[in-house]
């Protein structure tokens, strides 16, 4: 028998839910339609003017050959980063997840440059990989001959801020993974073992079917990462350079309205973020989650 | 009742006789500024020696982040009705700040506050960067600098090289000629490196040849301006930049001065182009090496060189608040370009001073003799009385041009677009950002 409690006043459930509105409301649905009202705006920074000008921000965009560059730089870093650091972090965890003495303690070092804020990880890795200091940057010059110059080409640069981006990311992805792996009932894998499948087939055929919900939570996870949150290393690393080779959408936003005052488009850039960032999701759950398998 | 009349009349009575000052705390003064680390210390001295000097007022300074976050503060908070007296806004922001209608003049609120101050006893290259098309003065500078060439002096010395005036320029010629020889004897990796792009090689270029950045004289006369950078002359200078650079006699060092600043300091390159704040750099991180400074390289066979047009920033007053207040701001404006304040400030940050009494008095005082790095920078600047060309750049949404500017220069680097077609594409450009920008003020 289902026990079910039942509310006497009609207005308690809405009053208890009501200091969670009131903070959605005020921090997330007031600022987004201040953004949208504000892109249909130009208006000076002091608020001084302000002159109503219909699709005049998203019009000056649209037509911006270097604005639709900007989108496809946003699509190709996106997915670089996210498919870089979910290979990484699955095979990581798998490897962590077999018997070892020291599991506990590689499990905990793993989750450590979690824990590094994205400018620092874009910061380290140019130590790394500049062209003048970097160390790593220096090997690749001498040893393999190549001339890295992230400095200069923007295919470098986007190289650089990829693995920068993702190294952060692995971190995250792996504590999912290894949890997901811990939560496959052990039969499964002995069964198929017993059965004479190698470790690469019970994971292919075991293991990464039933991460299939960790592995789209993670695949919807990274790209908002990648897409928002990896701005600190743009910022430390490129600054959008070489030529406008990895200025990923969120940077744009940010040097149009934070330092350029140009508050109608950078808010018109943000509506257009919103709604890819909208629309990828939605697609992702519409066509990647029926290929999902919850429960086992 | 009666007593209780009384007493209010008496109050009242106190206080029109009494001045208020004799018993009211000082009247406050905000100042938002960027200036952090060193520089902020020295801000803080001037700032303590202005409220010890008097009792009326005092000045609280506030940092508010570098200068995007400053300008930033400063706008949230006049619109919130909460900004401060003055605010340090950069030199690209110049344009925004005077149209904004947010601001008290700086000459208006000297006159009305009751100085009467020459102004033609300030440095004229730096004061015309903050006029307005009449010559009035809109806000007061504060830091000033100009690039100036930096060089490897023991590279130089190696190659046979004499050491360059410091008061006369070379050439562009000569410069090449000498990277050629530090590169081909192998003694310098790489020739020249250059910080800020746009303000040295196109901004400060265009200024000393007194070819127009933009139309309507920079900027100035009108909103209706365009750029003209894809003129022959500096479409000849970056091409010779790039046939530099496939000869390794140029090195891109990216678009700020970290990036030039540590192939300088690491003998990558054997010149560096950077602001007369890069001296203060220069010898705290340099010991494996000579380094002197020279000015900036010109075109052979130039009728007239130009002055060189400054960066840095200024301080915008604000509208808002009491006309005592203002009293006490321009108080504190005319105390800042006195001499003392003056000379502290160019000997600690490198800045120029804006007066030429300060200057002189530098002068005679031997300060240049004992440090004659100082003296480069200015007297680029001084060299000759602005035009309107050379005076400097008003435009607005300068911050994205510079960034245009700096995306389609590094495409002429790594050898994506000619430099004709990368100039014709950054004027292109500029001129929707500067048409927004007109649209929006109209």
């Amino acid at each position: 028998m289902i026990k079910r409690s039942f509310f006497k006043s009609r207005y308690l459930p809405y009053l208890l839910i009501l200091p969670q509105i009131i903070v959605t409301m005020t921090f997330f649905y007031w600022p987004a339609i201040q953004g949208l009202s504000q892109s249909f705006f130009l208006s000076d920074p002091f608020g001084q003017r302000s002159q109503f000008v219909w699709f005049y921000n998203y019009i000056e965009l649209f037509t911006d050959p270097l604005y639709l560059k900007s989108i496809l730089t946003t699509f190709a870093f996106s997915l670089a980063v996210a498919a870089v650091s979910l290979s990484l972090g699955l095979f990581i965890a798998s490897m962590a997840n077999r018997a070892l003495r020291a599991k506990a303690l590689v499990r905990t070092m793993l989750i450590w440059p979690y824990a590094v804020a994205p400018a620092i990880s874009g910061i380290m890795w140019l130590f790394l990989l500049h062209p003048s200091y970097g160390v790593v940057a220096l090997g690749i010059k001498e040893w393999i001959g190549v001339d890295w110059n992230p400095v200069l080409y923007g295919g470098d640069a986007m190289v650089m801020i990829v693995m920068a981006s993702a190294w952060k990311q692995i971190s995250y992805n792996f504590v999912f993974f290894m949890a997901g792996m811990q939560a496959i009932p052990k039969s499964l894998i002995e069964a198929a073992a017993i059965d004479g499948a190698g470790p690469f087939k019970r994971f292919w055929f075991i293991s990464f079917p039933l991460l299939s919900p960790t592995f789209f939570f993670l695949t919807v996870m990274n790209i908002i990462y990648s897409f928002f949150e990896t701005f600190g290393i743009i910022h430390t690393v490129t600054q959008g350079g070489p030529g406008g080779s990895t200025n990923i959408l969120v940077y744009k936003v940010y040097q149009d309205g934070f330092v350029g005052l140009n508050l109608g488009s950078s808010a018109a850039q943000s509506v257009v973020l919103m709604s890819l960032i909208i629309v990828i999701t939605f697609l992702q759950f519409r066509f990647l989650e029926k290929k999902v398998q919850y429960g086992g | 009742m009666k007593s209780a009349k009384l007493f209010v009349l008496l109050i009242i009575t106190v206080c029109f006789v009494f001045p208020a000052s004799a018993f009211a705390k000082p009247i406050t003064i905000n100042w938002w500024h960027a200036m952090r680390s060193a520089r902020g210390e020295v801000v803080k001295n001037m700032i303590n020696e202005f409220n010890a000097s008097q009792s009326e007022y005092k000045v609280v300074g506030t940092n508010k982040g570098n200068y995007d976050e400053t300008m930033n503060a400063g706008v949230a908070a006049f619109r919130a009705k909460k900004q401060p007296h003055l605010l340090q806004v950069f030199e690209v922001g110049t344009q925004t700040m005077m149209l904004s209608g947010a601001i008290y003049p700086v000459f208006e609120l000297m006159k009305d506050a009751g100085y009467d101050i020459d102004w033609s006893r300030y440095l004229q290259a730096v004061l015309s960067y903050y006029m307005n098309a009449d010559g009035n003065l809109m806000s007061m500078p504060f830091n000033s600098s100009t690039p100036i060439m930096y060089y490897n002096a023991d590279m130089f010395k190696k190659a046979g090289i004499a050491p360059l005036s410091k008061s006369d320029p070379i050439t562009w010629d000569e410069l090449g000629e000498i990277t050629k020889k530090l590169v081909e004897a192998k003694i310098a990796p790489a020739g020249m490196v250059t910080a800020w792009q746009s303000w040295t090689q196109i901004e400060n270029y265009s200024a000393i040849h007194n070819i127009a950045f933009a139309s309507k004289a920079n900027g100035y006369e009108g909103l209706d301006t365009k750029l003209e950078i894809n003129n022959p002359q500096v479409v000849k200078h970056i091409t010779r930049l790039k046939s530099w650079a496939d000869d390794k006699r140029f090195m891109y060092g990216g678009q700020k001065y970290q990036g030039p600043k540590s192939e300088f300091m690491a003998q990558n390159a054997a010149v560096y182009i950077d602001s007369i704040s890069g001296i203060a750099k220069l010898k705290k991180g340099v010991k494996d090496f000579k380094w002197d400074a020279a000015p900036l390289p010109v075109e052979a066979g130039t009728a007239k060189l130009q002055n060189s047009i400054i960066g840095g920033a200024s301080l915008w007053v604000l509208t808002g608040h009491s006309k005592k207040e203002y009293k006490g701001v321009a108080a504190f404006l005319k105390f800042l370009a006195g001499n003392e304040m003056q000379e502290y400030w160019h000997k600690e940050t490198g800045y120029f001073p804006i007066t030429i009494d300060a200057y002189e008095s530098l002068k005679s005082k031997g300060y240049y003799k004992t440090d004659p790095l100082q003296e480069v920078g200015i007297s680029q600047l001084n060299r000759a009385t602005p035009t309107t060309i050379s005076r400097g750049l008003r435009l607005g949404y300068f911050v994205q041009i510079r960034n245009i500017i700096n995306e389609e220069l590094e495409q002429v680097w790594n050898g994506k677009k000619s430099p004709q077609e990368a100039l014709d594409n950054a004027a292109a450009r500029s001129n929707i950002q500067l048409r927004t920008f007109e649209k929006t003020y109209k």
